[in-house]
């Protein structure tokens, strides 16, 4: 449980950081009159919030999968899984698809509508391109003989695989509607907001995938053996 | 980042939030049914949650009937019984008390107590209460289910939730409970971010965070909570579903069922429950922190006199918000992990009673030389205070591992927890209900159908669980359908368990009277007015009762004061609403 207990200690101090601007140790009941309350230097929008907390939620989610990868992973009959070569190529798209919606925000934010409108449909093929490669990935291992139930590494690859690409999912039918959305009208300060957010979910998917790649490739074992080491 | 300014007569600084665009229904469909106002959406919560809270209600009887009279009632079997316990309890914990808590009263009162016209995100608001009453259906129908719900108990541990041996296990039951609590997390986690992120971007001008009324303050910590711990519950459910549908081992070990061995192996019991109570400890403080915020306003309110130790309860509050996620494994000394794993999880367990005990001191504080007022509400916020130390006492026993290995799996751990997280927050939901309803219809409700219904519930609690407290230290032992003969169980156990039994039938009835309050009172309750309990905090101030769409006619409020000023020396009134700029309403109109 120490993953997730690193990545909550990691929120606890966001959280800390932010009470520590909301002055707590003020005395309320001595403050009568205007309090001037600015929530930061330019208003963050709701919306990038609410998107804020929901990746919060998302990467709770992830890092107690992993943990529990991690916890699993120690018993006896664990049998490690050789990764497709196809999945380096679905990492490459992910990013690009990453890169192009950064691109995307960039321009909308410059007024160059079109530009922006070829990046948003670009980083909607990529991430289908993503899903598919994903698809084609699990083809390849289940004909291998590489099945769900039988190995617990193929559980985990199968289970963190799926729900990271239901994730891939849900932002791309968001991304669809925005894409949508500005293919039929200038693109206003609405449907920037909609990109931009559309770019941090989608960087943070690829953290997420750069993550669960490490995992699957033994590479993180190393880093919390190393981290082990350091602590005992 | 704050500027004080003292003048009352400085112009008003410029609004931080602006004036939101509402959605304006346009037929009784979208008015009343697909609503995403969330004061409709807080009684669509109110009211599911409440229905099959009744059903859980009901499965206490028959738990109690076959405990108090065992052998009477064939319809009792030992599977109904472990199906019936299943339900209570989860039904109890989740789809009521989490669900009343942050989507009834979290929707009702947090736009109205921060100054906003609605949530931020109304119509992800609209779509957590479809969720959670799909949830709700999905598990009410697993009672329809061919081997009916799942027995597994409501913790839910593998490997025997998924066999054959428990009721539902191989049949339709752990797969619906399981589908139903995912789907359960999905509308909560719409919910949710709704309240946190009204909370930071939808507070009125001069509501800072310091000025927010502590209900407002734990509904906001026990949601935030609440979207870091129910991933724990939703991860585990997937992958007991994985196990129980696709045969993989996430949980199962190698296991011999009916002497077949089964094509598990190698799974880990133990990380479902490290996963299940990383989830479940919070559960607990997501169901306290909401009460704790509320039963604090109560008492303020029908005391008379300002919180004791305001900043001390926000600090408290978040504290306990911290500390609660690293506690998990209390309940699971008897797992067999290290005992310096115990060691530390009793350290942060006994820490936890340091901030909480400063709420209740504070409360006492509160109370001393208050004008107390004996309503409705004050009367269920004692009676939370008095259950709430005393499950609090006894969680200090079962937090030290030494007494808790003994202890465990005993009715007295049944006691312990319905003290702590069954009658002390449905008190706090009781009260809240006496204190709101008159905000939510316009009327009282009827004090005389109060007082039996607070008298019973209160003083019945009482002689359900304290007994129950003795015979776990006899040693008897909980989730058994019978318990037989036995050399420990003597004749005056059993008379014992027959007067629990009778109680529960009488307070569960009490339970009907005050539902029939809740509708009666709609027609013929006395009329409320806009602010009967006097007091300060900003849902009082709508221009109507109940407030109409939009909360606040054409002017969003503007917060001059912390929500707790009553009783202040010199002021003409008892209460100064919190926005009201001057101690004198007179004073006030005049100077505008």
């Amino acid at each position: 449980m120490s993953v997730v207990l690193f990545f909550l200690a990691a929120i606890a101090a966001i959280v800390v950081w932010w009470l520590a601007g909301q002055r707590l140790t003020s005395r309320p009941w001595l403050e009568i009159g205007h309090l001037h309350d600015r929530r930061g230097p330019a208003r963050i929008p709701p919306a990038k919030i609410g998107l804020g907390v929901f990746l919060a939620v998302v990467g709770a989610l992830f890092s107690l999968s992993v943990s529990a990868y991690f916890m699993r992973m120690a018993s006896s009959d664990w049998g490690a899984l050789p990764l497709p070569g196809l999945l380096w190529f679905n990492t490459g798209i992910l990013a690009a698809g990453s890169i192009t919606l950064q691109w995307a925000r960039a321009e909308a934010g410059r007024q160059h509508d079109e530009a922006a409108r070829t990046g948003l449909l670009a980083a909607l093929a990529s991430g289908l391109a993503f899903l598919v490669g994903q698809l084609f990935a699990w083809r390849a291992l289940s004909g291998a003989g590489y099945f769900l139930a039988e190995n617990p590494a193929n559980s985990f690859f199968y289970l963190l695989t799926g729900m990271h690409g239901l994730h891939i999912l849900g932002g791309l039918i968001v991304l669809g509607r925005v894409t949508a959305h500005a293919a039929q009208a200038p693109i206003d300060s609405r449907t920037r907001l909609s990109i931009e957010l559309c770019a941090i979910y989608w960087h943070f998917m690829l953290i997420v995938w750069v993550v669960l790649f490490a995992l699957f490739a033994g590479w993180a074992s190393g880093v919390i053996d190393f981290c082990r080491q350091l602590l005992t | 980042m704050v500027d004080v300014r003292s003048g009352i007569g400085e112009a008003l600084p410029p609004p931080e939030v602006e004036d939101v665009e509402l959605y304006h229904p346009h037929s009784w469909w979208t008015r009343y049914v697909f609503s995403q106002d969330a004061k409709i959406i807080a009684i669509q919560y109110g009211t599911t949650a409440i229905a099959i809270g009744m059903v859980a209600l009901a499965l206490s009887w028959l738990i109690r009937l076959q405990l108090g009279f065992p052998g009477t009632f064939e319809l009792i079997d030992a599977e109904r019984y472990y199906q019936f316990i299943t339900m209570h309890g989860m039904i109890m914990v989740i789809y009521l008390l989490t669900a009343l808590f942050l989507g009834g009263f979290g929707n009702y009162l947090i736009p109205l107590m921060v100054g906003a016209r609605d949530m931020v995100f109304p119509y992800a608001n609209m779509l957590s209460y479809w969720i959670y009453l799909l949830a709700v259906l999905v598990l009410a129908a697993s009672f329809f289910t061919p081997g009916g719900p799942t027995g597994a108990g409501w913790t839910l541990y593998p490997p025997q939730a998924v066999l054959s041996g428990t009721p539902g296990g191989r049949d339709w039951g752990i797969i619906m409970m399981l589908s139903s609590l995912i789907i359960f997390i999905i509308g909560f986690t719409m919910g949710g971010l709704n309240y946190v992120v009204t909370v930071l971007q939808g507070r009125a001008r001069g509501m800072t965070l310091m000025r927010l009324p502590l209900t407002v303050w734990g509904i906001f910590t026990a949601t935030v909570m609440a979207l870091l711990a129910f991933p724990a519950l939703f991860v585990a459910c997937v992958m007991m579903l994985f196990d129980r549908l696709l045969g993989t081992s996430f949980f199962m070990p190698a296991i011999v069922e009916m002497g077949e061995q089964l094509q598990h192996g190698g799974g880990s019991p133990i990380l479902f429950q490290h996963l299940f109570w990383f989830f479940g400890h919070p559960e607990v403080y997501i169901v306290a922190l909401p009460a704790f915020g509320i039963v604090s306003d109560l008492i303020s309110t029908h005391a008379r006199k300002n919180i004791f130790g305001y900043r001390m309860m926000v600090w408290a509050i978040v504290v306990i918000g911290g500390l609660s996620f690293i506690v998990w494994a209390h309940h699971m000394y008897v797992s067999g992990m290290n005992p310096y794993f115990g060691f530390f999880f009793a350290t942060t367990t006994l820490i936890i009673a340091v901030p909480t005990a400063i709420k209740v001191y504070n409360w006492v504080l509160t109370l001393w030389r208050g004008n107390i007022h004996l309503t409705l509400p004050m009367l269920f916020a004692l009676a939370f205070i008095v259950t709430f130390v005393n499950g609090g006492l006894t969680g200090l026993f079962l937090g030290n591992v030494v007494v808790d290995v003994p202890l465990s799996d005993t009715m007295f751990v049944v006691a312990h927890f319905h003290m702590v997280m069954g009658v002390a927050p449905i008190m706090v939901i009781f009260g809240a209900i006496y204190h709101w309803y008159p905000k939510i219809t316009g009327r009282m409700l009827n004090e005389a159908m109060g007082q039996i219904h607070f008298w019973i519930s209160f003083i019945g609690a009482y002689a359900i669980f304290f007994p129950m407290h003795y015979l776990g230290l006899i040693g008897v032992p909980r989730r058994y359908h019978e318990l037989g003969e036995a050399s420990f169980v003597s004749t005056s156990i059993a008379e014992l368990n027959a007067f629990i039994s009778v109680m529960a039938l009488l307070v569960g009835a009490a339970q009907i009277l005050f539902l029939f309050n809740l509708v009666w009172s709609l027609r013929h309750g006395r009329e409320a007015g806009g602010n009967p309990w006097r007091a300060t905090t900003l849902e009082w101030q709508t221009p109507e009762t109940p407030p109409a769409h939009g909360n606040w006619g054409k002017e969003l409020p503007v917060v001059y004061r912390w929500a707790y000023d009553y009783s202040v020396p010199g002021a003409p009134e008892d209460f100064i609403p919190q926005n009201q700029p001057t101690p004198g309403r007179l004073s006030h109109e005049a100077a505008s």
